[in-house]
C-alpha cells in the first residue's frame, strides 16, 4: 500500500504532468473508442440493410420438379437444432399479370404470414392498407403498384405459366426497400400459392434468420450434414454477398489498425513521461531504498502511476468517446432527424477498451519500473 | 560491550578504465552505544567507509558485519530489511520526500517496514519531533521548511526505527554554527537516552573533539585511532 500511497503523490507534485498525460491518455481513448464504436455500427447498418431483413441460410430443392416433399420432418429437425431465429417455409413460383397489352413477370410467394414476417418484417413495411387475411387477397410492392396504377381494394389477376388464372383483391402495398422485389413479388399465403401452382402439400424453400449472421455458412453446413438429403439445397447469404463481405473484412481491419495505433501511441507516451519521472525522483527512490524499501515495492510506484493513469484517462476517455459519438450522430441527422446511421453502443467494445487501456498504461509503467530497478541509493547520494 | 558494527579486512576498488582503490584493509569495530568521529581530508576514502558500513555500498574485499548480520552473504532485499531495521542515515543534505509532509517522511522507514502506523509509533515521532524542537513544523510540507529544521526532520527519521546505528555524513554541513551546536547536542542526547551507536563522518575536527573516539582516514587507511 505504501507504494500505492506514494504512487500517488508523485502524480500529485506533478499537477501539470499528470494533467497533461492523463488528458492525452483520454483523447486517445475517445478517439479509439469513437472510431471503434463508429465503424462497428456503420458495419452493423451495412450488414443489416443488406441482409437483416431477409433469409440467411435457404433450403430449396435440388430436384428437377424444384420442390420439397418432406419438409414438415426438416422444420422439425432444423428447429430441433436451435439455430433459427426464424423460420419460414413458402411455395412460390413466377407467374404473370397483364398491364394493358403487355404481361409483365410476377413470383407469386406463398408462406404463413406470422412466419415470413419474422424474417421480411412486411408488417412494419406495409405502407398502404393492411395486409391479407383471406385466401383471395394479397399484397403489392410500390413498384409494381406504380406501374399497373392500381390502388387497395382493386382486382388483380395472376396468370399461372400454364394458363389458369386467379382473380384476387389487393390488400395492401409494401416497400421491402429493394425496387427489384418491389416491382415482383405479390405476397399471398402458402396454401393458396400451393393450390394454384399444383404443388398439392410441397413447398419450395425454407428460409431461416440465424443469431448471428456471420457464422450464416457454418450453420448452413451442419444443417446440410444432419438433414443429409441429396434432394435439397443449403445456401447462405455469404455465398451470395462476397463482395460486401470483403469490404466488411477490409474495414475491420483498417479499424483495428487504427485503435492498434492509437493504443500504442498512448502507450509509448505514457511510458516516455514515467521514465522521465524517474529520473525526476531518482533523489526520493535513492532515499526510499536507503531507508530500506526493496526494490520489488519501488518499481511498484511506477506501475502504480501507468494504472493510475490508465485508470483516470480511460474512464474519461470513454466518456469523450461516447460523447462525440452522440455529438456526431445528433450533427450529421437529417433534418428529419433521422440518424445518418444507426449508432450500435456496444457494452463489450467498451469493456474491451477500457480493459486494454488500462493494462497497456500498466504496462506502460513496467518501462521505468525497469529503469528504477537499476537505480542505486549510492548513486544518487554521491551526486547530492 | 558488543561489537554492532565490525569491518574485517575491508578494500574497496572502483573499478573503471583505471582501477581506483580508495580503501585499503581497514580493520575497525563499534561497541554498542559508543559516539565515534571518523575524519579525513575530503577525498580520504571517509565517505565511502561510512557507505560500506551502511551497506548501501559494497566491500571489495573483506567482511562487514552489522548487529551480528555477515553482509557479504545477504541478498538486496535481506540488505534493505537489515536497513530498515538496524541503520539510521543522515546526509549532508536531508533527502526528505518534498511530496509527504515533516510527519510523514519520518513515519516513512517504519512503513517501509511493512507496519501500520499503530499508535505507539506516533507517540515516538511526537517525542522526537518534540527532542529536535520542530513539533511546530511537523505537519508542514517537507519543503515548507527551514533548512535546519529540514535536517533535524531528516535526523528524526533516521531515529524513528529505533536502530542501533546512526550514520551520519557530515549532518551539519549546511548548517550553521548554532545549528550544528544544537544538532551535535541532540545526537548526544539520543545516544546517551536510547544507547543508540553514532558514527559521524566530518572534517571538522572541532565537531570532532565532541565525541568519544576519533578515527583519521588518510589515502583509504586509518593513520589516527584515539579513544577517550
Amino acid at each position: 500500500m505504501l507504494s500505492l500511497k506514494i504512487a500517488v503523490r508523485f502524480l500529485r507534485s506533478g499537477k501539470t504532468q499528470t494533467t497533461l498525460i492523463v488528458l492525452g491518455m483520454a483523447i486517445a481513448v475517445s478517439i479509439q473508442v469513437f472510431v471503434g464504436l463508429l465503424l462497428d455500427s456503420l458495419q452493423k447498418s451495412l450488414v443489416n440493410e443488406t441482409i437483416g431483413s431477409s433469409p440467411q441460410v435457404t433450403i430449396t430443392s435440388a430436384t428437377d420438379i424444384g420442390t420439397i416433399r418432406d419438409w414438415g420432418a426438416m422444420v422439425e429437425t432444423i428447429e430441433g437444432l436451435g439455430y433459427a431465429r426464424a423460420l419460414s417455409v413458402e411455395a412460390s413460383a413466377t407467374a404473370f399479370v397483364r398491364d394493358g397489352n403487355a404481361d409483365l413477370p410476377v413470383l407469386l410467394r406463398g408462406f404463413n404470414f406470422e412466419n415470413a414476417d419474422a424474417i421480411y418484417s412486411i408488417s412494419g413495411r406495409i405502407y398502404e392498407g393492411r395486409r391479407q387475411e383471406s385466401r383471395r387477397e394479397v399484397l403489392v410492392g410500390r413498384e409494381l403498384r406504380e406501374e399497373l396504377e392500381t390502388d387497395v381494394g382493386d382486382r388483380l389477376a395472376v396468370f399461372t405459366p400454364d394458363g389458369s388464372v386467379t382473380i384476387f383483391t389487393i390488400s395492401g402495398f409494401y416497400d421491402l426497400g429493394v425496387a427489384s422485389i418491389n416491382k415482383t413479388w405479390i405476397i399471398t399465403d402458402l396454401r393458396t400459392a400451393q393450390q394454384i401452382f399444383g404443388f398439392d402439400r410441397r413447398i419450395t424453400s425454407i428460409e431461416m434468420t440465424v443469431d448471428d449472421v456471420f457464422q450464416a455458412d457454418v450453420i448452413a453446413h451442419r444443417i446440410e450434414q444432419v438433414l443429409h438429403d441429396e434432394d435439397i439445397t443449403v445456401e447462405n447469404w455469404k455465398e451470395q454477398n462476397e463482395d460486401l463481405l470483403g469490404a466488411l473484412d477490409g474495414q475491420q481491419t483498417s479499424s483495428t489498425v487504427i485503435q492498434v495505433v492509437i493504443i500504442l501511441s498512448v502507450v509509448i507516451a505514457i511510458a516516455s513521461v514515467l521514465a522521465i519521472s524517474v529520473l525526476q525522483k531518482s533523489r526520493q527512490i535513492g532515499i526510499l531504498k536507503a531507508m530500506g524499501i526493496k526494490d520489488r515495492s519501488a518499481s511498484l510506484i511506477f506501475i502504480y502511476q501507468g494504472l493510475l493513469i490508465g485508470l483516470v484517462g480511460s474512464v474519461a476517455g470513454i466518456t469523450l468517446g461516447l460523447g462525440l459519438l452522440y455529438a456526431f450522430s445528433t450533427f450529421t441527422a437529417d433534418p428529419d432527424g433521422t440518424a445518418l446511421i444507426n449508432l450500435y453502443v456496444e457494452f463489450d467494445f467498451i469493456l474491451r477498451s477500457w480493459l486494454v487501456a488500462v493494462l497497456a498504461s500498466m504496462l506502460a509503467g513496467l518501462i521505468p519500473a525497469r529503469k528504477s530497478l537499476r537505480l542505486n541509493p549510492i548513486d544518487v547520494i554521491r551526486e547530492g | 560491550m558488543a561489537n554492532v558494527v565490525e569491518l574485517r579486512d575491508v578494500d574497496k576498488i572502483y573499478r573503471g578504465v583505471v582501477d581506483t582503490q580508495v580503501l585499503f584493509g581497514i580493520n575497525l569495530s563499534f561497541d554498542e552505544g559508543s559516539f565515534s568521529a571518523i575524519v579525513g581530508e575530503s577525498g580520504s576514502g571517509k565517505s565511502t567507509l561510512l557507505n560500506i558500513i551502511g551497506t548501501l555500498d559494497k566491500a571489495s574485499k573483506g567482511e562487514v558485519s552489522i548487529a551480528g548480520n555477515t553482509t557479504n552473504y545477504l541478498s538486496k532485499d535481506q540488505l534493505a530489511e537489515l536497513r530498515n531495521r538496524t541503520i539510521g542515515f543522515v546526509f549532508q543534505f536531508h533527502y526528505l520526500l518534498p511530496e509527504f509532509t515533516a510527519m510523514e517522511n519520518v513515519l516513512m522507514p517504519h512503513l517501509i517496514g511493512g507496519k501500520d502506523p499503530a499508535r505507539s509509533i506516533a507517540e515516538r515521532a511526537d517525542d522526537l519531533f518534540d527532542i529536535l524542537g520542530i513539533a511546530r513544523v511537523k505537519n508542514n510540507p517537507a519543503n515548507k521548511m527551514s533548512g535546519g529544521e529540514q535536517q533535524r526532520t531528516a535526523i528524526a527519521r533516521a531515529l524513528i526505527n529505533n536502530p542501533k546505528v546512526v550514520l551520519a555524513d557530515e549532518p551539519t554541513g549546511n548548517l550553521d554554527s548554532g545549528n550544528t551546536a544544537t544538532i551535535y547536542r541532540i545526537f548526544r542526547e539520543i545516544n546517551e537516552k536510547y544507547g543508540t551507536t553514532f558514527l559521524i563522518v566530518t572534517h571538522d575536527r572541532r565537531i570532532a573533539e565532541e565525541t568519544d573516539r576519533i578515527i583519521e582516514i588518510k589515502d583509504g587507511r586509518i593513520v589516527v585511532d584515539i579513544k577517550k
